[in-house]
């Protein structure tokens, strides 16, 4: 894959406050990447200064290895769905779809011909005459993305585009998003702060928090090994656990040893590790080497979350089978069920 | 919510004291023969007739003509001074604004007499020109001195409506505009240009509107052979007497404005919808 987009060592500074504190992420061709963090974490900003409204203090912003930092928004082959919309209610669907090929001095025909083609990709065939005021939220979102797609940009980007929408819309516009970003086949930089759209809809998941990348992963990786307990927390619920690394594959929590798969770490290092909640498997009293009692069971739906009580600690399991409040049990988990992560 | 409609009454019974009861006294007298005698009032469409003479007819297109010019002047002055105030930060801009009303706050009258100083034959502005070896120039009693009294007094009225709409403008939609490969000239006339036509709509209404019906500017730096709509009207009321002409002219007057507010209304509407 070819780089497309470097980001080198960005800083941004606000009033006083540091909002991007050294910013590193390559972003590649055809690649469907997502800026992932809290509110207030510089995901925005990280996406402002790609976009060209914003200029980083200092760093390097590469686009086909050419420093484009000077470069003003209006030259870049990028376009942006922004957070609102920013639909112009001067002008219909139509003239707003096709407001970027006009300033190209496109033929009219053509212009004609690629809005109506771009209409009926986001799903809004004939509402080339409707005003732009007038549509639904999800609608208005359409127009905005097929007025950034229709300049056929390098690069889409995205800031939070779903977040004004009901959840089940959200569901559908997602799928949707991806379906397009295939179809049109560029690269989409996707802001949002919601971990179960950025796992379902990116191949690149970037967690950052205050103003600093936490991990780079696919959704896999940054699911079953998060790199610390900042990325462990914010993607999903997890059980995370004070531990010493004994040796290369080899960790020790709760008064046991446990074999493990990671390797890389100082001979007793302190440590913390993830367990995910699925991956625990309740099962008979004596099959396991931690034991404790079942404290609570709640429906969630597709699964029950149980939580279990030992000597040490709660712990938070996912399962299907139902057990009992007071009942004891045993815990077990395998060596690649256990996420070994560097201590802050 | 209710219960406050009542507080409504007061104003209303003042709004009509003070609003329409004269209304109705300038139709009455505009529709009907001298005299203020209510025994024998006699209907008559004589003093509109009147209008149509040459004379008026004369006043009435220099009034439009100097109305139009001001606006014009105005409105490039006024745009352009309201986009540089919306560029500040916003505190100073609140600042900014709060400069160009001073001169709404003293009287209309001092800062005429000012303007007089400043152009009279041997006034400041010829002092200048004297001391660069210019000879003086006559500017007092000419359009020139009355434009310039017109768009000195009235330019506020152009400025802050278009500086209100351009302030409360969407920023993400010029970011927009440049996101889509528009530069900053055509930002300017695609977008920004466009969505600030409703205060440019009530400046010109506002400034034209005061530039035609004045009577104190003409009359002051025009000179008393300067007559514009607003001194003939005056003139009816105050030297004439003909009362009756007087109000006829002042409904001719406010249809006209009447009629040519709701056409820009109506553009302004139009232009939203349709844009370019
Ligand atoms: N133009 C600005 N002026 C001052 N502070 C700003 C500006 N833009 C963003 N910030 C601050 O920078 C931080 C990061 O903002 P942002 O990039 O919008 O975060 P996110 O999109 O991740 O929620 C926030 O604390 C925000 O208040
Ligand atoms: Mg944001």
């Amino acid at each position: 894959m070819n780089k497309l987009i470097e980001l080198k060592n960005i800083t941004k500074t606000f009033d006083d406050s540091q909002v991007l504190k050294g910013i590193n992420l390559d972003i590649n061709e055809n690649e469907f990447l997502t800026l992932l963090g809290p509110s207030g974490c510089g995901k925005t900003t990280t996406l402002r200064i790609i976009a060209g409204f914003e200029e980083q203090d200092k760093g390097e912003l590469l686009f086909n290895g050419i420093e484009i930092s000077k470069v003003p928004p209006y030259k870049r082959e990028f376009n942006t769905v922004f957070q609102k919309y920013a639909l112009f209610p001067h002008l219909n669907v139509f003239d707003n779809v096709a407001f970027g090929l006009t300033i190209k001095k496109t033929d009219k025909n053509v212009i004609k011909q690629k809005v109506e083609r771009m209409l009926k990709l986001v799903g809004l065939e004939g509402f080339g005459q409707r005003d732009v005021t007038l549509l639904s939220g999800g609608q208005q979102q359409r127009v905005a993305i097929a007025r950034a797609l229709v300049n056929e940009p390098k690069v889409l980007l995205l800031d939070e585009p779903l977040g004004a929408l009901d959840a089940k819309l959200r569901k559908e516009m997602q799928a949707e998003l991806k379906k397009i970003q295939i179809e049109v086949g560029i690269t989409f930089i996707y802001v949002t702060h919601d971990q179960e759209e950025a796992l379902s809809m990116s191949d690149t998941v970037v967690v950052m928090n205050n103003g600093e990348i936490q991990q780079i992963g696919t959704p896999t990786d940054i699911y079953n090994e998060p790199e610390n307990r900042f990325v462990a927390e914010f993607i999903g619920e997890s059980n995370i656990i004070d531990a010493i690394m004994l040796k290369d594959c080899l960790v020790q929590f709760d008064g046991f040893d446990f074999e493990c798969v990671d390797k890389g770490f100082k001979e007793n290092e302190e440590v913390e590790v993830v367990i995910r909640p699925e991956d625990i498997d309740i099962v008979k009293k004596g099959n396991a080497k931690l034991e404790g009692v079942v404290k609570s069971i709640v429906f969630k739906g597709v699964h029950y979350e149980i939580l279990v009580e030992t000597s040490e600690r709660t712990y938070m399991i996912h399962t299907t089978d139902y057990f009992e409040t007071g009942l004891e049990v045993g815990l077990s988990f395998g060596p690649e069920d256990i996420h070994v992560m560097y201590k802050d | 919510m209710r219960h406050f409609k009542n507080l409504v009454r007061p104003y209303l019974v003042w709004s009509f004291l003070i609003i329409v009861i004269p209304l109705f006294l300038i139709f009455m007298y505009a529709v009907t023969t001298n005299g203020n005698s209510l025994i024998n009032i006699q209907f008559t469409l004589d003093n509109f007739k009147k209008f149509i003479e040459p004379v008026y007819i004369t006043v009435f297109m220099k009034s439009i003509k100097l109305g139009a010019i001001t606006v014009a002047i105005c409105l490039i002055l006024g745009y352009a001074l309201a986009f540089i105030i919306s560029k500040f930060k916003e505190k100073t801009q609140d600042i900014l604004i709060l400069f160009v009303t001073v001169p709404m706050w003293i009287n209309m009258l001092l800062r005429t007499y000012a303007w007089m100083s400043l152009l009279s034959d041997n006034g400041v502005v010829n002092s200048l020109l004297g001391f660069l070896g210019i000879d003086p120039i006559k500017m007092m009693y000419t359009d020139f001195s009355v434009i310039v009294g017109l768009v000195c007094n009235f330019l506020p009225f152009m400025i802050i409506p278009i500086h209100t709409s351009l302030a409360k403008m969407d920023k993400s939609l010029i970011e927009a505009s440049y996101d889509l490969g528009a530069n900053p000239v055509q930002t300017f006339f695609k977008v920004i240009f466009k969505l600030s036509l409703p205060g440019v709509v009530n400046g010109v209404i506002m400034v034209f509107l005061l530039s035609i019906s004045t009577f104190v500017i003409p009359k002051l730096l025009g000179g008393g052979q300067f007559v514009l709509i607003g001194n003939l009207i005056e003139n009816q009321f105050i030297s004439v007497g003909d009362w009756n002409f007087g109000s006829a002219v002042s409904l001719i007057l406010a249809i006209i404005i009447l009629v040519l507010i709701s056409v820009m209304k109506k553009l302004d509407i139009d232009g939203m919808q349709k844009g370019a």
